[in-house]
């Protein structure tokens, strides 16, 4: 297995949140996971970065499980954006940027030649060069998770996982941050996992789609395989007419009153 | 070389440090001048570099410098200390004082002080170890899957509270015993000598060396715990060996000077306006800005009154009290 869950269940308490779930991401793809609130989406994102420990199964990573790997190690490997990021407000983009590469920095050094170099690269292919001494606290909130991802992107990871990153945004924000996720895992030929609420951003910029529902994975496959009128029935409880994006190649749905 | 875009801001950091350093020499030498007997700078610095039987040697060898000395260290502590648990908590609230960390320190000072009364060298021990414990138990306390900052902050206050009804008791019923421990009772440096500051010394550079090496992880640790974990840091076990090293330096200060509140309250504050919220300058700005702080506070309680003096910690109430309340006016966001 490359990457993935191996019968993971996870309970808060005596509740279950999911259970025995068991999946395999395609490597170099973009796969999203959809789902009512609260059906453990995040959560299972949570026990990729270890803030939730899964109470049966393991993540895999490399046919290894991630408990294996030092979390150095699998900080270069693999890189997180939670939904919520607090940070310092004072701090320019360009500092955010090179705490990506705390995994890197040997015991007392500082940044080397070669890390400003990766950051360098990184905020050019970000294109945040015009706001890299900007703080943060000076930033729209598109250019604030631009700069997010730019954090993670210079970790150099193989996988990113994305939880909800484009929740607070306005819709062209939206559309920019979903482009630069888009661009980044072509051109880097990145794994990318992200949780979206946005069905229709969703099926536009993912290969995959995973939905889950009564705390197991539902349904798997191209975004035309699981967005269809009874499977979005079944997830989210709604009626919807599907339609064909025929510019994007891909489904796109109108929800409609229950 | 450095290809960093923001060359120019990070030398007016590195500018301002160096500056803030000067300035706290500066005062070194103008407080070893000031007293209830003035010398001029000349005659100062003769009686520090030169030993003979003269009142100034004795004044400013003796007296003075050992005080000044031990005071600004005992500032740089309790500032350092602040910086890392108020990182810790993320809390801008957080000092040793506010989480009852000074508390259990003056406590288990105090036993010893009764316990062992000949045992000078065992009081600062005795108050980094009763400053660990209670963080420990705070720390257990708010512990529940990770620590709560909240819960720490209010455990602390509560821990606080008892301790201090403690201590209280312990001074009514032992006052001849503790008498010996000057400074140690009201948070004052009157009586501090060269022994003091020797004992002190070890465990206070200890501390601050150790600082130097945490500025990287210290700001990965200010993006979150799920952020930090995310890049490759063990956010309990730092956050745990934080605690010990503000233990460490919170108890070697109070052994010294007793409680000083809001040293480590408004140093990391000033700092972080200064010069922004990256540890790699906050550290060196709170050591700097500490150790004024407390000899300026010091000094102005040695000369403010014609006779007698004012203890240190009645001087930083004073000044501290008003100045936080500015901050809290003033800057809304932190």
């Amino acid at each position: 297995m490359y990457f993935g869950f191996e019968n993971v269940s996870i309970s808060y308490g005596k509740k279950k949140i999911v259970q025995d779930v068991t999946i395999d991401f395609p490597k170099g793809k973009t796969t999203t996971i959809i789902g009512a609130n609260g059906c453990g989406k995040t959560s299972l994102l949570k026990t990729i970065s270890r803030a939730v420990h899964p109470e049966t199964g393991k993540v895999v990573f490399n046919n290894r499980p991630i408990g294996h790997y030092k979390p150095k190690a699998l900080a270069k490997k693999i890189a997180y954006l939670p939904q919520i990021h607090e940070s310092p407000s004072d701090i320019s983009v360009r500092t955010l940027i090179s705490y990506g590469r705390y995994p890197y920095r040997k015991f007392g050094k500082g940044l080397s030649e070669q890390d400003h170099e990766i950051i360098d690269k990184t905020i050019c292919l970000t294109g945040l060069d015009h706001l890299q001494d900007r703080t943060l606290n000076n930033l729209s909130g598109g250019e604030r998770q631009r700069a997010w991802i730019a954090m993670t992107i210079c970790q150099e990871p193989e996988i990113l996982i994305l939880d909800e990153p484009i929740t607070y945004l306005d819709i062209g924000y939206q559309l920019e941050v979903m482009e630069l996720i888009r661009t980044l895992g072509a051109q880097l030929n990145i794994t990318i996992i992200m949780v979206l609420h946005d069905i229709n951003l969703a099926a536009r910029y993912s290969h995959h789609i995973l939905s889950i529902k009564d705390k197991q994975i539902y349904a798997c496959g191209e975004p035309r395989h699981v967005i269809t009128e009874d499977k979005l029935l079944d997830i989210f409880n709604i009626h919807s007419q599907i339609h064909e994006d025929h510019r994007n190649t891909c489904p796109f749905i109108i929800p409609e009153k229950k | 070389m450095k290809r960093n875009s923001n060359g120019s801001f990070e030398l007016y950091k590195v500018s301002l440090i160096i500056v803030l350093f000067i300035a706290s020499i500066v005062v070194t030498l103008v407080s070893i001048c000031l007293g209830s007997m003035s010398f001029t700078m000349k005659e100062s610095l003769s009686a520090v570099l030169v030993a003979d039987d003269s009142a100034a040697r004795l004044i400013i060898w003796h007296v003075r410098l050992p005080r000044i000395l031990s005071g600004g260290l005992v500032g740089s502590c309790l500032a350092l200390s602040g910086c890392i648990l108020q990182g810790v908590m993320r809390n801008y609230l957080a000092s040793p004082s506010t989480i009852g960390v000074t508390s259990g320190a003056s406590f288990v000072g105090y036993i010893t002080l009764v316990v062992f009364p000949s045992l000078f060298y065992l009081l600062p021990i005795g108050a980094i170890a009763g400053a660990f414990l209670t963080t420990l138990i705070i720390y257990a306390i708010a512990y529940e899957k990770g620590v709560s900052p909240v819960k720490m902050i209010l455990s602390g206050m509560a821990i606080a509270a008892v301790f201090g009804a403690f201590n209280d008791i312990i001074r009514s019923f032992f006052p001849d015993r503790i008498a010996n421990a000057t400074g140690f009772l009201v948070g004052s440096l009157n009586g501090v000598a060269w022994k003091n500051f020797s004992l002190i010394l070890p465990y206070a550079l200890v501390g601050i060396v150790i600082c130097f090496f945490l500025p990287s992880k210290m700001n990965v640790l200010m993006l979150g715990d799920e952020m930090a974990n995310a890049l490759g840091v063990r956010t309990e076990r730092f956050r745990f060996f934080l605690i010990v090293i503000s233990s460490l330096l919170a108890g070697a200060a109070i052994s010294v000077s007793g409680l000083i509140n809001f040293v480590g309250l408004i140093v990391p504050h000033i700092a972080k306006l200064l010069i922004g919220s990256d540890y790699k300058y906050l550290f060196p700005t709170s050591i700097a800005l500490g150790y004024s702080l407390v000899v300026i506070c010091d000094t102005l309680g040695r000369i403010i009154l014609p006779v007698g003096e004012i203890s240190v910690s009645i001087v930083i109430s004073f000044v501290g009290a008003p100045f936080f309340l500015y901050l809290l006016r003033n800057k809304q966001t932190a």
